[in-house]
């Protein structure tokens, strides 16, 4: 299994006029791999992610994600994929039930799955005091939380984490890191965009944007290598630079 | 069909969590049909006036009587000389002065010519004007009275009738307009700020991720409010029928249909606000300025639009409310049929078929 690619981008493009956001990036996932996609802000990583996400249209290249074509079939791919947003995306005046019944229900999820989903979820995250509370009275750690659960409701082959840990403090970060880990071990891809180069390390590989293009991508011990440096971030600072 | 109810019902959590909303929603239409019904009005009642009478005679005491017992005045103040005149006027306790020349009477039968001043204070130039005429009926009623034994040759008697609205009740305008202006509040506005809010928290961008198809996420946002807004219609007519005893002459059918179109009209510009503005505050404030002041100030509901300059009777017609407030008048107040509002109606139809069409449009070029 861990050989299989379950994202195989080649040349992919897209210009909004004349300003070319991703310039022919190309590269490959592997099936429970964590994949990190580092860039400095406006290195053209939110749009590439958007156009795996099946909510950009890219303007030439090929990408195929869980199987499946980003030209021919991005609806096969949302029933495929989980994402969750820099803002932890949740209905801040429904329930952390009804947020979990909601957003299961739009992925087809029928009643019973949606219910055994949640008392696993109430069980695994020690959700029982706070299962009925509005998601709004929470603090961040617990909207993080909840918000990639929501996610990964679906059972999505491909979850991707747009800057996941924006905001919350070190412990909540740690946590967060063990719930991927776990999630990458039963079998589900991770693609993280992140701004903390700590953050860099625990990813299986990595792939660092400037300007629009890929200029490294491997794992994180090997870049180090490769650039000579102690820490992903000398190895950032090192590429941002130029 | 499932995901879709799922849909709806969030949506409802929304509406009937936020108190905000919740009042727009029912506080706003009965509060704004109460408002222009009872507080509202171009009528006048009691009106508070002062009487100076020089003669104090058979006459002038009939007169004073007849000015007393009609519904449109009470006498406030009896004085005594013209001093005293400005003096109750900047104390603002009466609107109008009435006075009985010396020797009314006597005048009156002697020279066949009496006089009376009536002094209003134009502060208010409706109202003053609207005294002085309700004065001069009056007497023109008690001369009348007086002369009947008496055959003048020549006389031309205009008679008067006020058709579709005899009593000249200003609250029967009104309601077209504030259901109008409900209408258009809440289906126009509420969307746009309810489809903005999901960019705002970016809830959004999780939709468009996920299976649901965008325009189920927008047909699924706008149904809570359709229904909603029916409601509405359906409390402003209730309320004028029963509290104001406004008389629906048309079809309550063809009024249900109209409503229905006009809510749709709404909800497309509420869209098409939605796919331009950003943030809720925007909105909001395109709604607000870029409908609800022209919807009330050029649908013709308050300002008749014949009397406008002629630029701004251009402008009103790119204003759907106005034609809605002529379909409206027609059925509840003329009675009209479908042969009558046809053209009103065909207007509305491309209209929303404009917005609809080009809030789809914006929609794409946003998804690119």
């Amino acid at each position: 299994m861990k050989s299989k690619n379950v994202i195989k981008v080649e040349n992919l493009t897209k210009k909004f006029g004349d300003f070319t956001a991703v310039n022919k990036i190309s590269f490959k996932v592997k099936t429970g791999e964590i994949f990190g996609f580092l860039g400095a802000n406006g290195a053209g990583k939110t749009t590439a992610m958007k156009m795996l996400i099946g909510i950009s249209i890219p303007t030439s290249g090929d990408a195929q994600v869980a199987g499946f074509d980003v030209f021919k079939n991005p609806e096969d791919i949302k029933k495929n994929i989980g994402y969750m947003s820099q803002k932890f995306a949740l209905y801040d005046d429904l329930t952390v039930k009804e947020n979990i019944t909601f957003f299961g229900g739009i992925y087809g999820l029928s009643r019973k799955q949606i219910e055994e989903k949640r008392c696993l979820l109430v069980e695994e995250l020690g959700l029982q005091d706070i299962v009925n509370e509005l998601v709004g009275s929470l603090p961040l750690g617990w909207k993080q939380k909840i918000s990639f659960s929501v996610a990964l409701l679906h059972n999505p082959k491909i979850v991707f984490l747009d800057e996941p840990t924006g905001g919350v403090d070190p412990i909540t970060r740690r946590q967060f890191w063990e719930m991927i880990y776990k999630t990458a071990n039963n079998g589900t891809t991770v693609f993280v965009t992140t701004h903390y180069m700590d953050e860099a390390e625990y990813c299986d590989r990595v792939s660092i944007m400037v300007d629009g293009k890929i200029e490294a991508l491997d794992t994180p011990t090997k870049l180090k290598e490769q650039f000579k440096a102690d820490t992903m971030n000398d190895v950032f600072l090192k590429l941002a630079r130029g | 069909m499932k995901r879709f109810i799922g849909f709806i019902k969030k949506e409802f959590y929304h509406i009937f969590r936020d108190r905000r909303s919740l009042f727009i929603l029912f506080g706003m239409p009965i509060a704004q049909i109460m408002l222009f019904g009872f507080a509202i009005t171009n009528e006048i009642n009691n009106v508070d006036i002062a009487i100076l009478d020089h003669s104090k005679d058979i006459t002038s005491q009939e007169i004073i009587n007849k000015i007393a017992s009609s519904k449109y005045f009470s006498i406030k103040q009896l004085i005594k000389n013209e001093a005293e005149i400005e003096a109750v006027f900047k104390k603002g306790k009466v609107k109008a002065v009435l006075i009985f020349e010396k020797d009314f009477s006597k005048n009156l039968t002697k020279e066949n010519n009496a006089t009376i001043q009536i002094i209003t204070d134009a502060t208010d130039p409706n109202t003053a004007n609207t005294i002085s005429n309700y004065t001069n009926s009056i007497l023109q009623k008690y001369q009348q009275e007086i002369n009947k034994n008496i055959k003048t040759p020549y006389q031309i008697v205009p008679k008067t009738r006020m058709v579709y609205n005899p009593e000249l009740k200003s609250v029967f305008m009104f309601v077209p307009g504030v259901m109008t202006i409900i209408l258009m509040l809440v289906s126009a506005m509420m969307t746009s700020i309810s489809i903005t809010r999901e960019k705002e928290l970016g809830t959004m961008e999780i939709l468009l991720v996920s299976p649901i198809k965008p325009f189920q996420v927008i047909v699924g946002k706008v149904i809570p409010y359709v229904f909603l807004s029916i409601i509405n219609a359906i409390v402003i007519v209730l309320l004028s029928i029963f509290i104001f005893k406004m008389p629906i002459q048309g079809s309550l059918f063809l009024l249900g249909v109209e409503s229905v179109l006009f809510i749709i009209t709404a909800l497309a510009l509420g869209i098409l606000i939605s796919t331009i503005s950003a943030t809720q505050q925007t909105a909001m404030m395109i709604s607000l300025m870029g409908l609800m002041l022209p919807t009330i100030l050029l649908s013709g509901f308050i300002f008749p639009i014949a009397s406008m300059p002629l630029p701004l009777q251009v402008i009103s017609n790119i204003i759907p409310a106005k034609w809605f407030v002529i379909i409206l008048k027609g059925i509840m107040l003329k009675g009209v049929g479908l042969t009558f509002i046809w053209k009103e109606t065909l207007i509305l139809v491309v209209m929303t078929l404009f917005f609809i069409a080009l809030s789809i449009k914006k929609y794409k070029i946003r998804l690119e």
